[in-house]
């Protein structure tokens, strides 16, 4: 016997998440038809095996995770669904590759949902994580392993396999943030002294912005990675906000982001070529700003219903499969597609704020919070930057882009989300009268 | 915490808006300028990367086909054009640094498969997977444009041959001429370069003479000239002019004087056969003002809608009205000489008016469109350009160039074909001093039931130099390609 609040939400997630199947496998028959006239011989083994992933994920959160909110699993499933067929659409041997990583990820996603049993043991191991976060970050700099792709050292290499540390570093340091502003919380909103209306931290209990802020300057000089840098300062900001309620945090947070911002424009050529092409980018069309005008042209080339997938020439774009696959899009799909996964973004965010506003324990609150804002935040730095709504800066789009480190790390915070979920469900006290009432 | 977090939900939300806006303004109202912007090769590639169809020949040639290619570049397809020279004036090339033109121009849809006709013929089709792309089949033909080619020979010059009753072109050359491969070539150096050294040639191989250039036509006018005489009751078959040398003219010292020197005079009729320039001098004159409309109706002052993009130049002749001020370019006019240029399409639709009982055909060069399957899709139908004369006129004026080719002292007799009655006109015109005459002549046959009519133009009298005349030069030309399009050996 089951009761119904349970059923249904698990029916729920079920029947959305064939749904976001179905236009998965949809799409990839119009990639195919857009190249030969053939229905592929291989498009039901591609449906069983996205359907089987995700219907594996289900019945594990099924039993891991049975009062876990219903909505981002299939959101999940659909972003990573359409992120897979416009891979697939650019080049099928990358493809391939995120195939593989997609189902490597729902296996991480399973194993994540099976280890965290309560999401109380991980606020314990902080300090722990606060090392593996940083030596994550700074990893791509060690001699030896750390490689330069694409202009940016972000890469570590072991064999044959390149990861992006990063990725994980982002999730192990809003853990460690959630769990370390726990405690300080009350410190860090006790400041004394006051700015007009605005009551400012003691200097002292700025520490771990500072440190945060030092290392993204770190992280922007060495390794030119100008997006994560922006991404791990602003969720620090963020969270900070939320721990102490203090809207002095944004401001302080905002004023060191523009002085560190205004610094590194005199002194680094790579941050000025990105504001003088996000400024006028046709002026550079044939050089450094060839990539966002390709981008731009794009979104133009699609106008309101795009080309149709498959029908469009998103590969005059360069690395057009990671940080600019949204642009790809917005060719094939128009802005009916662009919006839709916006929209889809929107949902998530909201799904993962509504985690975090129902739990009870500030813990969880933070860092779901924080999770919530990785994939928000980041889906804004890279959708904004290749808009030129903000300077472009390269991170990959949450779930679409290519990219195993990125998908692998996505798919974990589902699990950290819905782990918190199911807490959340667990602890409130009309949940466990239902808990109760489905024992024998 | 929770205010907190609902503001950070706000936030959050306004940051997505933000990039709605955006989007919305790159996709929507931002769109066209985009597209247009120079930057922008999204269009050319896009259409470059669609499967095109074939040009083929009349007879079955292929002059211009696509085939799949993975070079490095963004191309699917590269062009190429088996034919190289023989047929790149009429069908162009498809180039994405210079854009199309031709033939790949102007049927760009339909080789495309993107023209509303080829997208509804294709719809039965559409889950088949058929190929859309449309095959373009020329009025040219592969033996007759060979032949004009053959015929030129090292000359420079221009040859078109066309159909009297249907207005399609069967051949269609002129000489120099160019290969278009390099300039459809992937390799932007490769096609800047050869498109640079096209353009830096003196001989302007990539100029279509046979119609986008003007030449005086010389006598072989004078079948206008007679036609408005004729029609506007200026003059009849048998009316007579004196024989004499040289014409005195109006408003200057100048004279208009007869080919040689010669003495020469007597009917219409005569004065055509032997090409008299005082008598046709004369006939300008007389028709003053009212030359200028007869003449249009001939085409003069408007372009041939040729289907072969950029399309024909317009032939120009003296201004309306213009006669009171400047009578010597009237009679001037009257022998093709003066104020009057023309191209050598221009003078086979003139023929070909003649020919037709006056009705001028439209020129085409394609005939039809077919799909992959080689089913008709679209036939581009015959039809009517303007109306040049009356039946009754264009009979005594083929009357008259059945004389220039077979009667006694005809300057056209390197023209006649045995069996077949030939009629026809010789031009041989003054374009600058001190530099030979060019030849011409128009002509059709058979003359009693003409089928196809031609006009060739050889450059500076060709291989026979100063000594040239239209008869000697370019008459033996016209022979060849009627006899080669009546499939006579």
């Amino acid at each position: 016997m089951t009761t119904p609040g349970l059923t249904s939400r698990r029916v729920s997630e079920l029947g959305l998440g064939v749904l976001a199947v179905i236009i998965a496998a949809f799409g990839y028959l119009l990639v195919q038809l857009s190249q030969t006239p053939d229905v592929p011989p291989d498009l039901w083994v591609i449906f069983a095996g996205v359907l089987g992933l995700f219907v594996l994920a289900h019945f594990a959160v099924r039993r891991l995770a049975p009062n876990a909110d219903p909505v981002l699993l299939p959101l999940a499933a659909l972003l990573n669904g359409l992120g897979f067929v416009t891979v697939a659409r650019l080049d099928p041997g990358l493809g391939r590759v995120q195939a593989v990583w997609t189902a490597v990820s729902i296996v991480a996603f399973i194993l994540t949902l099976a280890l965290v049993k309560r999401i109380r043991t991980l606020e314990r191991y902080r300090y722990t994580f606060l090392f593996f976060g940083m030596l994550a970050l700074l990893l791509p700099l060690a001699p030896g392993i750390g490689k330069t792709i694409n202009g940016a050292r972000l890469w570590v290499g072991i064999g044959p396999v390149n990861f992006q540390p990063g990725e994980a570093a982002k999730v192990l340091l809003v853990l460690f943030f959630a769990a370390y502003l726990v405690d300080k919380r009350e410190l860090l909103a006790s400041g004394r002294r006051r700015l007009g209306r605005l009551r400012l931290p003691e200097v002292r209990h700025l520490g771990p912005l500072l440190l945060t802020w030092g290392v993204s300057i770190l992280i922007m000089v060495r390794e030119t990675d100008l997006g994560q840098a922006m991404l791990i300062f602003a969720l620090c900001v963020v969270m900070l906000y939320v721990a102490t309620d203090r809207a002095s945090y944004l401001v302080v947070g905002l004023f060191l982001f523009l002085a560190a911002s205004a610094v590194a424009y005199q002194l680094f050529v790579h941050v000025q070529t990105r504001v003088v092409t996000w400024i006028d980018p046709f002026r550079y069309a044939n050089d450094k700003g060839y990539q966002l005008v390709q981008g731009l042209f794009g979104f133009a080339a699609g106008g309101f219903a795009g080309t149709g997938l498959g029908l469009g020439s998103p590969k005059q774009i360069p690395n057009v499969a990671t940080d600019f696959i949204f642009s790809a899009i917005g060719e094939e799909l128009g802005l009916i597609g662009t919006v839709a996964i916006l929209i889809a973004i929107l949902l998530f965010v909201g799904a993962g704020l509504r985690i975090a506003m129902r739990s009870e324990r500030p813990f969880s609150k933070l860092f779901a919070t924080g999770l919530t804002a990785i994939v928000g935040l980041q889906s804004f730095i890279i959708i904004g930057g290749v808009t030129r709504t903000i300077p472009l800066t390269g991170v990959t789009l949450p779930f679409i882009s290519y990219g195993g480190s990125s998908l692998l790390a996505n798919w974990v915070i589902v699990a950290l989300l819905l782990r918190i979920s199911d807490d959340n469900a667990r602890g409130s006290p009309a949940r466990r009268s239902q808990i109760a009432a489905r024992a024998p | 915490m929770n205010p907190a977090i609902r503001k950070v939900g706000i936030g959050l939300t306004v940051l997505i808006l933000v990039l709605v806006a955006q989007l919305s303004y790159l996709q929507i109202f931002d769109a066209n300028s985009l597209k247009h912007n120079p930057h922008n090769t999204r269009s050319l590639l896009s259409n470059a990367n669609r499967p095109r169809g074939d040009i083929v020949t009349a007879d079955g040639t292929v002059v211009a086909h696509s085939v799949p290619v993975s070079d490095g570049t963004a191309f699917k397809y590269l062009r190429e054009y088996p034919t190289s020279e023989l047929f790149s004036q009429v069908v162009g090339y498809q180039s994405f640094i210079f854009g199309d033109t031709g033939v790949e121009k102007t049927y760009d849809t339909d080789l495309t498969g993107q023209s509303l006709q080829l997208q509804l013929h294709n719809l039965g089709g559409l889950l088949s997977g058929a190929s859309t792309a449309g095959t373009a089949v020329l009025s040219l033909r592969d033996d007759t444009q060979r032949a004009a080619q053959a015929a030129l020979g090292f000359q420079r010059g221009s040859v078109v041959l066309l159909n009297v009753q249907t207005g399609q072109i069967l051949a269609m050359y002129s000489n120099p001429s160019y290969d278009p491969n390099p300039l459809a070539s992937h390799n932007t150096q490769t096609a800047q370069n050869d498109f640079t050294s096209l353009s830096q040639n003196p001989d302007q191989p990539n100029l279509p003479r046979a119609y986008r250039e003007r030449y005086p036509p010389g006598s072989s006018f004078k079948t206008v000239t007679a036609s408005v005489a004729l029609e506007d009751g200026v003059a009849t078959p048998q009316s007579t002019y004196s024989a004499r040398n040289q014409l005195t003219l109006p408003q200057t010292a100048n004279t208009l004087k007869n080919f040689g020197g010669e003495t020469c005079g007597g009917t219409l009729i005569e004065s055509f056969t032997v090409s008299c320039n005082s008598t046709f001098g004369q006939i300008g004159l007389a028709l003053g003002d009212q030359f200028v409309p007869g003449m249009a109706k001939f085409g003069i002052g408007e372009a041939p809608p040729l289907d072969a993009s950029p399309g024909a130049v317009a032939s120009v002749g003296p201004a309306a009205g213009s006669f009171q001020n400047n009578q010597p370019s009237f009679a001037f006019a009257g022998i093709g000489q003066g104020d009057v240029a023309v191209t050598p399409l221009e003078m086979a639709l003139v023929a070909d008016g003649i020919a037709n009982g006056g009705v001028i055909m439209t020129p085409h060069v394609v005939s039809e469109i077919r799909d992959s399957n080689d089913k008709l899709v679209r036939r581009i139908s015959p039809s009517p350009w303007m109306t040049a004369t009356t039946p009754q006129v264009a009979a005594a004026v083929t009357q008259m160039m059945i004389n220039v080719v077979n009667g006694p002292g005809g300057t056209g007799s390197a023209a006649r074909i045995s069996g077949v009655t030939v009629a026809g006109k010789t031009g041989t015109a003054q374009t600058t001093t001190n530099v030979a005459p060019d030849a011409w002549f128009i002509a059709f046959a058979p003359a009693q039931a003409p089928k196809y009519a031609v006009a060739v133009l050889v450059e500076h009298g060709g291989s026979e130099g100063s000594e040239a005349t239209g008869g000697a030069v370019a008459a033996p030309i016209a022979a060849r390609m009627l006899r080669v399009a009546l499939g006579l050996p």
